[in-house]
């Protein structure tokens, strides 16, 4: 198979895998804090970044455009913390403002450098929405590294992100330092969103970092899982992502990487065991039909038991005013030999029926206990 | 009246930032600021599936189809977080990176030869909208662009002029407002769709990302500044445009991207808000906190005093050296309070001792009475 012979497409697999599990397990704190669309800011605030530390260096080499979009997207987040706390501004619009600013700021940067004679476009607009085709070797490398120590941090901060990401009171009044802590998370965020933007672009970063995790949270209720799974989905649609436009001609790699992401999320979110959509309504469905039949066998039981004879047929409109719609159930016990008829549409319970009938109720009495 | 293109392209930025601010001050309010970024992504969608089924790119079908789009977002949004599998922000930001993906995608696979392209949608060619003309009857009527903005800014103050008491209730208080039998959420997609619309026309000429600034830094910074609905959208209009024409002037000077120094200007507007707003910027806070805690040191030594006076240790506690020890003042502290205390006529000073002045008693005694 190709994926193991091709040298670009090796490359590019790697580097898109290595991304994906970073920012997929990183993802998972940011999302599980209410924080999806912080992701939006720190990418779209890394482009001005990135064109100037190509107007500083004048290098174009991947680390140093990379450390430049990670210093200009720790301001960004740093803005907006600054913004909400040091004013009634809320934090939506503080995101908003910072990711349009800053990015607007970047187009700025973006055009200067366009107009320098030794620019030759710079090769700065793959940041904008990503060319997988673009990595090399090296660049991989980079990723690799960078990502395995954003995991490295997390797993060393293991107990103070999960206390930052549901209790962060708590984890005050145990003694840790939360703003510490948070900060420590948020830069380690930036260098996962910042390792995905040459593949991913800045636009479409952010879904890297809600998508995994979003749609991991449906397989799991632990955390460590969760961090796991939605590094494994990330990892995953990086590849096939990445994989899929290096062999097609005009397909960009950030949006069929996002695309390959949706994809996960909508078949986590529909089924999912427990969590998933499609098994909630199956056991709604399953409840509902209980209660039904509950009531109906009930209510029969309850008539035989006031009548002198328990053989005796009831009609079935009486059933249906008790319980609309009894009809169904009342075919339903006919099945099961719970009940039978005894003329035109009357029914009476059998013995089998009271028996299931007192059983039911039992169970409900335990329930209630 | 004849334009120069430059003056065109000064009054397209201007009208689109006006008809921007409007919307944008509820959205800042309503606490949904990232729906603006959400639809104005999406929408690209609506627009390329439309010129995919009418080949031109004016076709004022493309508004309508970018609109509706807008309006899907919104409901895939709820769609998803009323599943209660997600939270909202990570509904939004699951929604609009795939809607945008799918149209990113269409545009480069089928569209790479058309005037559609990516870089333009994201980042607008205001450059050239003096050369996309409206001409009625072999007349030129002027850009296409300034009409159709023009109209949207109308549509937007037309509908926040009718449904302004609306707006405002279910702004500041949705459960009363649905109590009072108002339908916030008829109302909620209206406005919805007003946001779509004007993010439409808005792209064309800013591109997504800027439409953003335009819609939401001005209503920040307005807010900022006065706490009346009414001036807040006054400001943010002015605020607005006025960051427009800097950004416009600021691109022609240093001949860069148009919608990027537009969106910086926002963000410097912004920034001059937060730092210089009278009551509620970062300065303003930080000279008020300063002045507090002068007043509270004053008041505490004066209170310390009239406590002490005609007591035995009278004479001991009220030497300034003893605020070191007894209020526990740095030497220093203690002298700059004692210093702008005598300043005030609050007490005199004879050598070392304080002595409190009528003036400071009385002062002393009313803040007791008001703790």
């Amino acid at each position: 198979m190709d994926l193991f012979t091709d040298y670009t497409l090796r490359t590019v697999a790697l580097g898109a895998a290595a991304l994906g599990l970073t920012s997929g397990a990183l993802g998972s704190f940011a999302v599980l804090r209410k924080q999806s669309l912080l992701g939006d800011a720190i990418s779209h605030a890394a482009l001005p970044g990135i064109a100037l530390a190509f107007l500083l260096t004048g290098s174009k080499a991947t680390p140093v455009l990379v450390a430049g979009a990670a210093v200009a997207g720790w301001v960004g987040t740093l803005a907006v913390m600054k913004i909400t706390s040091a004013t009634r501004v809320k934090e939506d619009s503080a995101l908003g403002i910072v990711l349009s600013v800053f990015f607007g700021f970047g187009l700025v940067l973006l055009t200067f450098v366009q107009k320098r004679p030794d620019a030759s476009q710079a090769g700065l607009d793959r940041f904008l929405f990503g060319q997988a085709a673009t990595l090399l070797h090296r660049d991989v490398l980079l990723i690799s590294g960078l990502g395995a120590m954003a995991l490295l941090g997390a797993a060393l901060f293991w107990k103070e992100f999960k206390l930052l990401a549901f209790d962060p009171d708590y984890g005050a009044s145990l003694g840790f330092p939360m703003r510490a802590v948070d900060v420590i998370l948020t830069t380690l965020l930036v260098v996962s969103i910042v390792i995905g933007l040459q593949t991913v672009g800045v636009v479409l970063m952010s879904a890297m970092v809600v998508a995994p995790a979003a749609a991991a949270r449906q397989w799991t209720d632990r955390m460590g899982r969760m961090v796991a799974v939605a590094g494994l989905f990330g990892a995953m649609a990086g590849v096939s992502g990445a994989v899929l436009s290096s062999l097609t001609e005009h397909l960009p790699t950030g949006p069929t990487i996002v695309l390959c992401l949706s994809g996960l999320v909508v078949l986590s979110i529909l089924f999912a065991p427990n969590r998933g959509v499609l098994w909630e309504s199956v056991r709604d469905r399953r409840n509902r039909s209980r209660l039904h039949m509950d009531a109906v066998l009930g209510n029969l039981d309850d008539l035989a038991r006031h009548h002198a004879d328990p053989q005796h047929g009831h009609g079935a409109a009486v059933l249906e005013a008790m319980h609309p719609g009894a009809h169904r159930e009342l075919r339903e016990m006919e099945a099961q030999g719970w009940a039978r008829r005894t003329g035109n549409d009357e029914w009476a319970i059998t013995p089998a029926g009271r028996g299931e009938a007192a059983r039911r109720a039992g169970l409900r009495g335990e329930d209630e206990r | 009246m004849i334009l120069a293109p430059e003056q065109e392209i000064q009054w397209i930025a201007a009208v689109t930032a006006a008809a921007c601010a409007l919307p944008g001050v509820f959205l800042v309010l309503r606490r949904m600021a990232l729906m603006s970024d959400a639809i104005s992504h999406s929408i690209l969608l609506g627009i390329v599936l439309a010129f995919f089924a009418t080949g031109n790119i004016a076709s004022p079908l493309l508004i309508a189809a970018a609109a509706a789009t807008g309006v899907l977002t919104v409901t895939l949004v709820e769609l998803l977080h009323r599943t209660r599998r997600v939270k909202e922000d990570a509904a939004i930001g699951l929604v609009f990176p795939a809607l945008f993906s799918i149209g990113v995608i269409l545009i480069s696979r089928y569209a790479g030869n058309v005037h559609l392209d990516v870089d333009a949608v994201l980042l607008g060619e205001l450059a050239f909208a003096p050369f996309n003309r409206y001409s009625w009857g072999g007349v030129d009527l002027g850009p296409r662009t300034l009409w159709v903005m023009g109209a949207i800014l109308l549509l937007n103050a037309a509908f926040i002029g009718a449904f302004f008491k609306e707006l405002k209730l279910t702004t500041f208080d949705a459960a009363l407002a649905g109590a009072l039998g108002f339908a916030p959420g008829a109302l909620h997609y209206a406005f919805m769709t007003l946001v779509s619309i004007t993010a439409v026309g808005a792209f064309d000429a800013v591109g997504s990302v800027l439409v953003v600034a335009l819609m939401i830094a001005p209503p920040a910074a307005a807010y900022l500044i006065t706490d009346r609905l009414p001036r807040m959208m006054a400001l943010s209009v002015v605020i607005g445009v006025a960051s427009a024409l800097a950004g416009y002037w600021m691109s022609y000077l240093l001949d860069v991207s148009i919608a990027g120094s537009m969106a910086t200007c926002t963000g410097v507007a912004f920034l001059l808000a937060f730092l210089f707003a009278p009551e509620r910027g970062v300065l303003a806070v930080a000279r008020r906190r300063a002045r507090q805690r002068w007043e509270f040191a004053q008041a505490i030594l004066t209170i310390h005093l009239l406590d002490h006076e005609g007591s035995p240790q009278a004479a001991e506690e009220s030497r300034e050296r003893h605020l070191h020890e007894h209020l526990r003042w740095a030497p220093d502290f203690a002298r700059v309070v004692v210093r702008r205390a005598e300043g005030a006529g609050l007490l005199t000073r004879t050598g070392e001792h304080l002595a409190l002045t009528d003036e400071g008693r009385a002062s002393a005694r009313e803040t007791m009475a008001g703790v």
